[in-house]
């Protein structure tokens, strides 16, 4: 760990406890969505398109009513209509299509019967009549003149001027700064390079998953994996046209999200089917669903022209970034935009990214959105100017890094960020210098998120004896719950294993957004914090009571009220002998945070992949790496580690082989684990995460969210890695075994450096 | 969906062969690792499933001295467990090592390796090279083949509709002879072959090549011998120019397609690549073997 800046000397927080929730998940007592079964449940399988483009004709479902065992079929017509310009449009027609279909995988029906073989059945013999129309399946086809048009409706948002067609342009987002021509005008070397990639599944292992129970009073209960459970009942209300209030989510413990399980699929299916039969409907999807109808991460075709000085400044950058979000309005592009040229100062810019809608599955959020495909441009183009121009990548980037002040591409300034730190950590690491061996390279990139904050709230509950629970309603997808035990803590000196913490369901906690963005450390931690330090003067005045004394002179020191006036000494209380007596005090102890967190610190992170090329086969393996991720402070530094790990793993498999392949009419050709290539275990090296510590000034411990940054820098490692094993540029995802080997066959050709 | 699929487990060939001649939509299966995935991926159910793993004779593994006879249910966690077998055959073996996972390994089979006719199994090169005959058991009795006589293409065989695949029977390999396998995947483990390469060497007491085999996996509809690349090295010393035939004639003999998991360029490319260096290994490993008959 490099820590930066003295900080204060904590109990528990940067402490390793056990966290309370690993016991229950590696004896496999912890109950995922798959796992809960409630009395007199039948089972839901949705009736999904084999089409990537079609209208619905008509949708018959009388022969699947019949069959045994059935119970209930839904389609569209059994939710209200929605127009475009609802709020929440995509998202709805995307859970149930109504008059089109818009990618191989599309729901359009719903069936529930007794047992899922009867439900599987039933779901074949729903007929349904398309007129097909010709899919759409890449960005090029997308923007071709004569495109067929996806969405009657979608004018290009943020046109200028104003579009006056329809197109399967969703919207545009621009950005500048400075003067672009004046800009490449002083630059000593200029360079203009073109990428693609394809869309990537989250890959997360747990199928989604509910069981809705409808009742007659017309109230449902939803049990299912995600990582916002508000957001699972505003989004499953907003479908069924009902009020919040009408539904209660219960978390399930989940298992990998990574952005992907931030909206729904299944939920009000569920409910509707429930609704319509009367009993409680279990919903799991397969993994070909998995892959064909949920998740991935946008496809893209990114331009960037770079201008530098020969001394290594950056001077001028012109970036033209187009995002596939699949079928439906998305926000690849814009995120592109803002990180880009975030992490340089880059006077002068410009920066243009359009998101466009193509016949596959809408895209969902994946770990730092958009950003590992800008950086796998940038930190490549950064690494071949630092090669033209003889500076040491590492140099090159700490000349222009941005630093505190340094205005955002937005214009925002930096507060204090620590990507210098992470950059100075790379390079003092033994790692950055060690030999390499015959066709070994070797890669550096970095990598930035901005993090954010958002709606949280926290419930502390002091028990009898003088443990504590902790309530929040930030499902714990990495870790979190014992950030939160480690910051109760700390606040209230009770032993970080006598603290409970628990994820709330929708009826049990205040309203908590959901876990994204990296945001349940940082903005549910201040919550928690929040709580705690009310309930600290709730102590405190409790003590007073018991002691006869004036609340201001009784202070909390280390887990105990201690009376500081100047009457005789008093023997101080602890939190066990305080919670005994609360009867005869005021009653029980809790407290609450609630609080909309701003000043989420931005994250950085800087990796160093040493990878060895098979130069007859293409082949890669990664044998060394090590990423330094500033955390702002680490409140449990192993599932800090563990997020740069993950981070990493999922940035390497994306690197390498990851890629959805469709044919030639949009059916997806690789939806299993098999040939969705994510790595396995052994593909990768241990790697060594090195924690820095710069802290946020916006967070009580300088907390900065941990979750996504690590996957930024991966790509661009990778390939600069192989560039230094082999002299190939490869600026086409993936760089698996067959490119590389193209590459390296035609080096000197067009992947030349 | 396997819901109203029968379960038989016949626990001698006779019944075996019985229950498939009346019963036209049975599948049998010996490990089923490969049976059930293409079922939950919407191949039609068969009526019954017949397990061959109860059969004694399919499970078992013997040597007499001249030849070894592995009953082809055999998992192949046993196949590689057996130090006759390793030292005998180490490629074949290691192609066995590559089926799945740990947790396949405890089900898969050369039998239904071969059977379940992939144009990427692991086990038929090897089984190729080593001249492996499969003993093939029908309502007409027992009939013996050349392994690379099985498989007729993509996940079709030369198997009648009763018949199954009883045992494999491979000689003792000659004095200074050896075999290796190599596959190319993109990960390091739990994946399909792009490319598969097994050769098989015999050396004189000269270091010469006296006799060689050499089989491609997933480059042509069935397992395909490289008789030029075989032809180049006989007399010569597995290097230099020798090898370099070796690549360029192995390259030649591949008939692959372009899909998912590769290009045909890169597969030929590939296979010429993979086929020198199991020549490599197994006339090294063939080196050390002056002393063994």
């Amino acid at each position: 760990m490099t820590v930066t800046e003295p900080k204060p000397s904590y109990k528990y927080v940067g402490t390793r406890p056990v966290r309370h929730d690993g016991l229950e998940k590696v004896t496999g007592r912890a109950r995922f969505a798959a796992d809960l079964n409630m009395s007199g449940q039948i089972h839901g399988i949705v009736v999904r398109s084999p089409h990537a483009h079609a209208r619905i004709v008509s949708i018959d479902t009388s022969e699947a009513e019949a069959m045994p065992g059935v119970k209930a079929v839904i389609t569209g017509d059994d939710f209200p209509a929605v127009e475009p310009g609802h709020r929440q449009y995509d998202m709805c027609i995307n859970v149930i299509a109504r008059d089109k279909v818009f990618y191989e995988g599309h729901a359009l029906a719903a069936v529930a019967a007794s047992t899922r073989d009867q439900a599987q059945a039933a779901a074949a013999a729903v007929k349904v009549t398309y007129e097909v129309l010709p899919a759409v399946l890449t960005i090029e086809a997308a923007m071709a003149p004569d495109a067929p048009v996806l969405h009657a409706h979608m004018m290009t948002a943020g046109a200028d001027p104003p579009a006056e067609q329809p197109s399967n342009i969703s919207n545009v987002t621009r950005f500048s700064s400075g003067e672009l021509d004046s800009g490449f005008a002083q630059a000593d070397l200029v360079i203009e390079r073109e990428f693609t990639t394809q869309p990537v599944h989250q890959g997360y292992i747990e199928p989604h998953a509910c069981v809705a129970d409808t009742g007659q009073d017309g109230h449902t209960t939803i049990w299912c994996s995600s990582q916002g459970h508000f957001s699972v009942r505003s989004s499953t209300a907003t479908l069924l046209g009902w009020e919040n209030t009408r539904i209660r989510v219960i978390p399930a413990e989940i298992g990998g999200g990574f952005g992907g399980k931030t909206t729904i699929y299944l939920e009000p299916l569920a409910v509707a089917l429930s609704a319509k039969a009367g009993r409680p409907v279990k919903m799991v999807m397969t993994r070909d669903e998995v892959f064909r109808a949920t998740g991935p991460a946008p496809g893209t075709k990114l331009r960037i022209k770079l201008g530098a000085k020969s001394d290594g400044s950056l001077v001028a950058g012109d970036a033209y970034l187009i995002y596939t979000n699949g079928a439906y309005t998305g926000s690849g592009g814009l995120l592109g935009a803002m990180t880009v040229f975030e992490s340089y100062k880059i006077p002068n810019f410009e920066i243009e990214a359009l998101d466009v809608v193509i016949n596959t599955a809408r895209s969902a959020a994946y770990r730092a959105p958009a950003a590992p495909l800008t950086a796998f441009a940038m930190e490549t183009m950064l690494d071949e100017i630092a090669t033209d121009l003889g500076i040491d990548p590492i140099d090159l980037r700490i000349q222009n890094a941005v630093t505190e002040g340094d205005p955002s591409t937005m214009g925002f300034p930096f507060a204090r960020i620590g990507f210098v730190e992470c950059l100075e950590a790379v390079r003092d690491h033994p790692n950055y210098k060690a030999p390499l061996g015959p066709n070994q390279g070797r890669g550096v990139a970095a990598g930035y998120w901005f993090n954010i904050g958002e709606s949280s709230s926290a419930t502390v509950n002091l028990n009898e004896d003088g443990t504590a629970t902790v309530v929040t309603g930030s499902p714990d997808i990495g870790g979190s719950r014992a950030s939160m035990a480690l910051m109760a803590a700390e606040e209230l000196g009770i032993d970080v294993h006598d603290i409970r913490p628990v994820v709330g369901d929708t009826e049990a906690v205040g309203f908590t957004d959901t876990t994204e963005g990296s945001r349940a450390t940082f903005a549910t931690g201040m919550a928690v914090v929040e709580a705690c330090r009310r309930m600290v003067v709730e102590l405190r005045g409790r003590a007073a009571k018991m002691m006869g004394v004036d609340i201001d002179d009784v202070d909390w020191v280390d887990g105990q009220a201690v009376y500081t006036g100047s009457d005789d000494e008093k023997a101080p209380l602890s939190v066990a002998e305080i919670t005994a007596k609360a009867k005869r005090t005021g009653g029980p102890l809790t407290a609450t945070g609630s609080l909309e967190a701003h000043g989420a610190g931005p994250g950085f992170a800087v990796h160093v992949c040493d990878l060895e090329v098979d130069p007859e086969t293409g082949v890669v393996r990664v044998v060394r790496y090590t990423a330094s991720q500033d955390a702002g402070t680490a409140i449990h530094p192993s599932y800090v580690e563990g997020q740069i790990h993950g981070g990493v793993a999922q940035g390497i498999g994306w690197a390498l082989n990851e890629e959805y392949i469709y044919d030639s009419d949009g059916v997806m050709e690789n939806p299993s684990f098999l040939d969705y290539r994510v790595p396995v275990a052994s593909d990768l090296p241990m790697i060594d995460a090195i924690i820095v510590e710069v802290p946020n000034p916006a967070h009580p411990y300088g907390v900065r969210g941990v979750g996504e940054t690590g996957i930024v820098p991966p790509i661009p490692a990778v390939a600069n890695a192989i560039h230094s094993a082999t002299g190939c540029r490869i600026r086409d995802l993936p760089m698996s075994p067959v490119r590389v080997l193209g590459a390296i066959t035609s080096n000197g050709g067009s992947n030349g450096a | 969906m396997l819901s109203a699929m029968k379960y038989a487990s016949p626990t001698t060939v006779a019944e075996a062969v019985d229950l498939l001649g009346y019963e036209p939509d049975a599948r049998v299966y010996a490990g089923a690792t490969d049976l059930i995935p293409q079922i939950r991926a919407g191949r039609p159910e068969p009526t019954v499933m017949v397990d061959l793993k109860r059969i004694e004779r399919l499970c078992a593994i013997s040597g007499n001295g001249s030849n070894y006879t592995v009953g082809a249910a055999t998992p192949t966690a046993d196949i590689c467990a057996h130090a006759g077998l390793t030292a005998a055959f180490p490629g074949l073996v290691e192609a066995s090592g590559l089926i799945g996972s740990d947790q396949i390994q405890s089900r898969s089979s050369w039998g239904g390796n071969l059977a379940n006719a992939s144009p990427a199994a692991d086990t038929p090169p090897s089984l190729v090279v080593n001249d492996a005959r499969a003993v093939i058991a029908g309502p007409d009795g027992e009939r013996t083949v050349a392994s690379a006589d099985v498989a007729t293409g993509p996940g079709t065989t030369s198997l009648g509709p009763a018949e199954i695949i009883v045992e494999f029977v491979l000689d003792e390999p000659p004095a200074r002879t050896a075999d290796a396998y190599l596959r190319l995947i993109p990960r390091t483990e739990m994946d399909i072959a792009v490319v598969g390469a097994a050769a098989r060497v015999t050396l004189d007491g000269d270091g010469r090549v006296a006799a060689a085999a050499i089989a491609l996996g997933a480059v042509a509809p069935t397992v395909v011998r490289a008789p030029h690349a075989e032809a180049a090295l006989i007399g010569n010393e597995p290097a230099g120019d020798a090898l370099a035939a070796v690549e360029a004639a192995a390259a030649a003999a591949t008939d692959p397609i372009d899909d998912k998991r590769g290009t045909v360029a890169y597969r030929r490319q590939v296979a010429g690549v993979l086929a020198r260096r199991a020549v490599s290994i197994a006339a090294e490993r063939a080196r050390g073997r002056g002393g063994q008959s």
